[in-house]
This record gives C-alpha cells, sequence and structure tokens, in this order.
C-alpha cells in the first residue's frame, strides 16, 4: 500500500515536472514562430517610413529617422497605385460575386438532388482540383485573344460565374451537407418549390459558409498573379500583384541611380493591409470555412 | 423513375447547369484543345499546322532547359513540400495548446498566408539582399558569413523554399491539420493516460494516426502546388541566376508568352500533367500502406 502509494506521488510529481516543461516548450514554441512570422512585416513597415538611403544602410537601422511618410505619397507619383487598387477591388468582387452565387446554386445541386450520374459528376468536380491550370491556360488565352478580351477584366471576372470552381462547390457542399435534410422536407411538404427551398432556407442557415468562401475568394483574386500578368497589358488596367512587380521595374527608370527599396515596401505594405483588415474581422468564419474544407465526407 | 423522381432529377441538373457548362467551356474544351495545339505548330496569328509528335519528340531530346527545370522543380519539391507539410503540422500542434491569447498568436500565423505573394517576395529580397539584408548581418552577429541566398546558384532555391516556408506554413494546412486535431476524441488521450502513457507515446500511438488522412491530403496538394511554383521566382530570380531557379512553369510561360510557341508551351503543360498524374496516383497507391481512415 505504502509503496504503491508513494510511486504515484512519485509518477504525479514527474508527470508534474514534465508538464511545467512542456508549458514551457510551448510558450517558446509560441514566440519564436510569432517573431519569425511577424518580422517581414515589421521590417516592411520599418522600410517603408525610411530614406532612400537608409535601407541600404549596414548594420541596418531598426527605427527610421527621420520618418519619412512620404514615401507612401510618393509612391502614387511613381505608378498609379490608385488605379491598381480599384481595378483589384473591383474584379475581385465581381468575380466572387458570380463564385458565391453559382457555387451555391451546383453545390445545392450537389447536395440535395439525386440525378443519375450525380456522383460520378462531383468526382469529375473533385478532380478538376488537382488539374493545372496550365494544361487549359493556352486554349483559355487563344479563345479571349479571339473574343477580342486581351486587356480587359472579362477573362479574371467571367469563368468565376460558371460554379465558382471545385474548391467552392465542395466547400458549400459540405456546409450544406451539415444543414438538417428536415427543413427541406418540412418546406416541400408545404408546397415550397426547389428554388424557393434553396433561397429561403439553405442560403440565409448558410450565411457562415457563404462568408467562408466569398472571403476565401477575395483573397485568391487578390494576389491572383499569372492571369492578370497574362491578360492585362496596359498599365493603367494592372492590378495590384502585377502592379507590385510593374513598379519593382519602373521604380528604376523613373528614378535613375536611386534605391528604389522604400518605395517597394510601402507599395507592399498597401497591397498587403485590406487582407489583413478582412482576415481580423472575419477570423472566425474564415478558420471554420477552410477546416469544411478537410473533413470528409 | 416516378414522375417525381424524374421532376427532381431534372431540378437537380438544372442547378448544376453552371458548373455542367463551365466545366465544358473553360475545363474540357481547353484540355482537348490543347492537345491538339501540342500536335501543332502554333503562334495564335496563324492557324495552328499539323506537326504529329514533333513537339514532344523537341522536348525529351532536343530542348536544352526540359531537363534542367526539371530537375531544378523536383529539388524545390523535395525541399519545399516535406518542411511545410511537417511545419504546418507543428504549428497546429502549437496552436492546440490552450494558451492566453491564442487568437492573437493565430493571426500572427495565418497573416502571411494571406499576404500578396509579390509584395512577400519583394520584402524578402530586400531581406536576403547579400550587402544591406537584414537576415545577413544578424547572422554577422553570430560570427557566421551568410551567403549571397538568392544571388547565388547553390543557395537560390533554398532561399525561394524559405520563403514558401514563410508563406504556407501557417496557413490552410496548417488549419485542416487544427481541425482535424480537434475531432481526436478526447477520451482516448484520457484513457491512455489513466494506462500511464507519456505525452510523447500519446502523439505517437494517437495523434499521428489519427492525423494520417490530413498529412495525405496535404502531401498530394503540396506536391501538385509547389510542382507548379512560379510567382516568387519570376519576380524575384526570372529563373537565375545561372538557371538555378527556371523552374518548369517558367519555362511553360516563357514557351508560350515570350517565344509565342503555344503548340510546344501545350505539349509541355500536357508533360507537367502526366508528372503530377503519376505522382498523384502513386501517392494514392501508397496511402493505402500508411493512410489510416477510421472508422467515420
Amino acid at each position: 500500500m505504502a509503496v504503491a502509494e508513494r510511486t504515484f506521488a512519485a509518477a504525479r510529481g514527474q508527470a508534474g515536472s514534465g508538464r511545467w516543461a512542456r508549458r514551457l516548450a510551448v510558450y517558446a514554441g509560441y514566440w519564436v514562430a510569432s517573431a519569425l512570422f511577424a518580422f517581414p512585416f515589421v521590417w516592411a513597415l520599418s522600410g517603408s517610413l525610411k530614406t532612400p538611403y537608409q535601407v541600404e544602410e549596414f548594420p541596418p537601422r531598426w527605427i527610421p529617422d527621420p520618418v519619412v511618410w512620404g514615401n507612401y505619397a510618393q509612391i502614387w507619383q511613381v505608378v498609379p497605385l490608385g488605379r491598381f487598387l480599384l481595378n483589384t477591388v473591383l474584379i475581385s468582387v465581381l468575380s466572387l460575386l458570380g463564385q458565391v452565387t453559382t457555387a451555391a446554386m451546383v453545390a445545392y445541386g450537389f447536395a440535395r438532388f439525386r440525378f443519375p450520374g450525380r456522383d460520378k459528376l462531383f468526382l469529375l468536380v473533385l478532380s478538376s482540383l488537382m488539374l493545372p491550370m496550365h494544361v487549359t491556360l493556352i486554349p483559355t488565352f487563344v479563345m479571349f485573344y479571339q473574343v477580342g478580351w486581351i486587356d480587359t477584366f472579362l477573362p479574371l471576372i467571367v469563368p468565376s460565374y460558371f460554379g465558382g470552381g471545385a474548391f467552392a462547390i465542395f466547400l458549400l457542399r459540405q456546409f450544406f451537407r451539415t444543414l438538417p435534410l428536415d427543413l427541406d422536407e418540412a418546406a416541400k411538404i408545404d408546397g415550397a418549390s426547389y428554388p424557393r427551398i434553396f433561397w429561403s432556407i439553405l442560403l440565409p442557415l448558410s450565411k457562415p459558409g457563404l462568408l467562408a468562401l466569398a472571403v476565401l475568394g477575395f483573397l485568391a483574386d487578390w494576389e491572383d498573379f499569372l492571369r492578370p500578368l497574362i491578360y492585362l497589358q496596359s498599365k493603367e488596367k494592372l492590378t495590384l500583384s502585377v502592379g507590385l512587380r510593374f513598379l519593382a521595374a519602373q521604380a528604376g527608370v523613373a528614378l535613375p541611380g536611386e534605391p528604389t527599396t522604400h518605395l517597394l515596401m510601402a507599395a507592399s505594405v498597401v497591397a498587403t493591409v485590406p487582407p489583413i483588415l478582412l482576415y481580423i474581422f472575419v477570423q472566425r468564419q474564415l478558420v471554420q470555412g477552410i477546416a469544411l474544407t478537410g473533413s470528409k465526407g | 423513375m416516378g414522375s417525381l423522381a424524374k421532376n427532381e432529377a431534372r431540378w437537380g441538373l438544372l442547378f448544376i447547369a453552371p458548373w455542367i457548362v463551365g466545366f465544358l467551356l473553360f475545363q474540357l474544351g481547353p484540355m482537348i484543345a490543347s492537345f491538339y495545339f501540342s500536335l501543332t505548330e502554333y503562334n495564335v496569328l496563324r492557324p495552328p499546322e499539323w506537326i504529329g509528335l514533333a513537339n514532344y519528340v523537341r522536348i525529351v531530346t532536343a530542348d536544352p532547359k526540359f531537363w534542367p527545370s526539371l530537375g531544378v522543380t523536383a529539388y524545390y519539391v523535395a525541399l519545399s513540400v516535406p518542411l511545410t507539410v511537417g511545419g504546418a503540422l507543428l504549428c497546429a500542434i502549437l496552436l492546440n495548446q490552450k494558451i492566453k491569447g491564442r487568437v492573437v498568436y493565430r493571426a500572427l500565423f495565418f497573416t502571411p498566408s494571406i499576404t500578396p505573394a509579390v509584395a512577400a517576395v519583394l520584402v524578402w529580397v530586400w531581406v536576403l539582399n547579400p550587402h544591406y539584408g537584414v537576415l545577413n548581418y544578424l547572422l554577422s552577429l553570430a560570427g557566421i558569413d551568410g551567403p549571397s541566398w538568392l544571388g547565388d546558384p547553390r543557395w537560390a532555391v533554398p532561399s525561394l523554399v524559405m520563403l514558401r516556408i514563410w508563406g504556407a506554413v501557417g496557413g490552410t494546412t496548417a488549419v485542416i491539420f487544427l481541425s482535424a486535431l480537434q475531432d481526436i476524441p478526447r477520451h482516448l488521450y484520457e484513457a491512455a493516460e489513466v494506462d500511464g502513457a507519456t505525452w510523447w507515446q500519446l502523439q505517437q500511438a494517437i495523434t499521428v494516426p489519427l492525423l494520417t488522412p490530413a498529412t495525405f491530403f496535404a502531401l498530394v496538394m503540396g506536391i501538385i502546388g509547389s510542382f507548379q511554383t512560379f510567382t516568387a521566382a519570376f519576380v524575384a530570380t526570372q529563373g537565375g541566376p545561372a538557371g538555378a531557379t527556371y523552374f518548369y512553369v517558367l519555362h511553360l510561360y516563357n514557351a508560350a508568352f515570350v517565344s509565342f510557341e503555344m503548340g510546344y508551351s501545350s505539349a509541355l503543360s500536357w508533360v507537367l500533367l502526366v508528372i503530377l498524374l503519376a505522382f498523384t496516383w502513386l501517392q494514392i497507391k501508397g496511402s493505402e500502406r500508411w493512410v489510416h481512415y477510421g472508422s467515420g
């Protein structure tokens, strides 16, 4: 008895110190990881407020002195940054509108209806997740070239209106499947049509899923690079991602012989603030939405 | 089929109609067209000219950049996928610990993944600058003479991998791992703890097997995604120095939009598709040995 008690106490003591060590490891892990993740942001912010020559100082200066807020004004003179912002917002919003509405329709079709070949078609949706975009890139480019859509926003918007992509359909189907079927059945008995069930019952209940999709879609459009690079040509039509690269090339031309890193940092900060703000506002729904796509079913 | 079932089927097809049209217009149609283009010489301005398998023969035998770009890409995939998937798992384990201010940490972990890639690349180019970059300064404090990073053929790919790890490790993969962790029933751990299992044993016996489906998903998508890596190299190095970061998709892009060899580039894209399909098939075959699908 006494022996047993002693070993138990010893085991508890061990577990106690183990737990303490683990706690320390967890905190250390958090701090190290957070510092690594946050550092480039802090550094970019610091760089965006330095004078041209301070960004090239070695050893580097941590806090800009003087603080040059004028850098943020100057980038708007080197490139039409406001235009880039506006274009990106316009493309992202118009494209995600189509993505959310049509993906919801398609997901409803896959989640709540029985029809021949449904599961095979859904498998096709899923397999297109793995299809590299490059296989369709050239014919799609040729198609848009032939209808005269090169250097317009249309190639970046219109395709979103056809189901919104495999990922969007999958996410919303997962979401619809979490909603009880009884609701549909009850409405059907009351004589509601399918569009009505979709519009007045499923959609209002799916707000978190729709919001998560809208945010993910917006973020993806916001940072899309290859497609705007191919489709947009004139300077005043560029999106932020492509415009940033344009600035990287252009700043040296506009200001020959001068360092331009401070301007690139300011523009990068401008491009990064909207996604981060969005994330802060819808963090919870976004995380739930992503988690949903990782669950099987 | 009864008329009620027929009615349901009709409505179902109507609801998925946008996807069907989109699939034909933007996926199946272009795929067929791209396969056809791959058998032709085509520069958009003149109609495609049939040349049979000549593009494929040229890829394998006469393209001095094909094999090197494939090798560089394979090196990048081999380096970045295990590190990002492993790192994402580590982040998820950290975020699953009960700690004050978890919301703030979660935001800090996640934000790199929503930073526009081009912005992130521009910042990293500065951080990694061999002359006045802050990383080499920090290394010099530790007495290490840092390399030229993106300017050094040996370090260029590892630099881009580093960038990738920063931008991906706390993002969606970590969130999927985290939700898989939170799905593990508490009572499994409690039962094992009563039996005297240590933390490490708990991870090995419960956490790791139950995370294998999420790991498998992350590996498959990670390999597919990183094989197509483009933006960072396009912005930071343009494939240099000395071709060290001349990735496969960079080659494909140049063939299509710099030399306007649409037929040849289409052939390159089909080779890419076959490689990715082969990898995915191998992984699915191999997964039977290690992926543990629970009763659910």
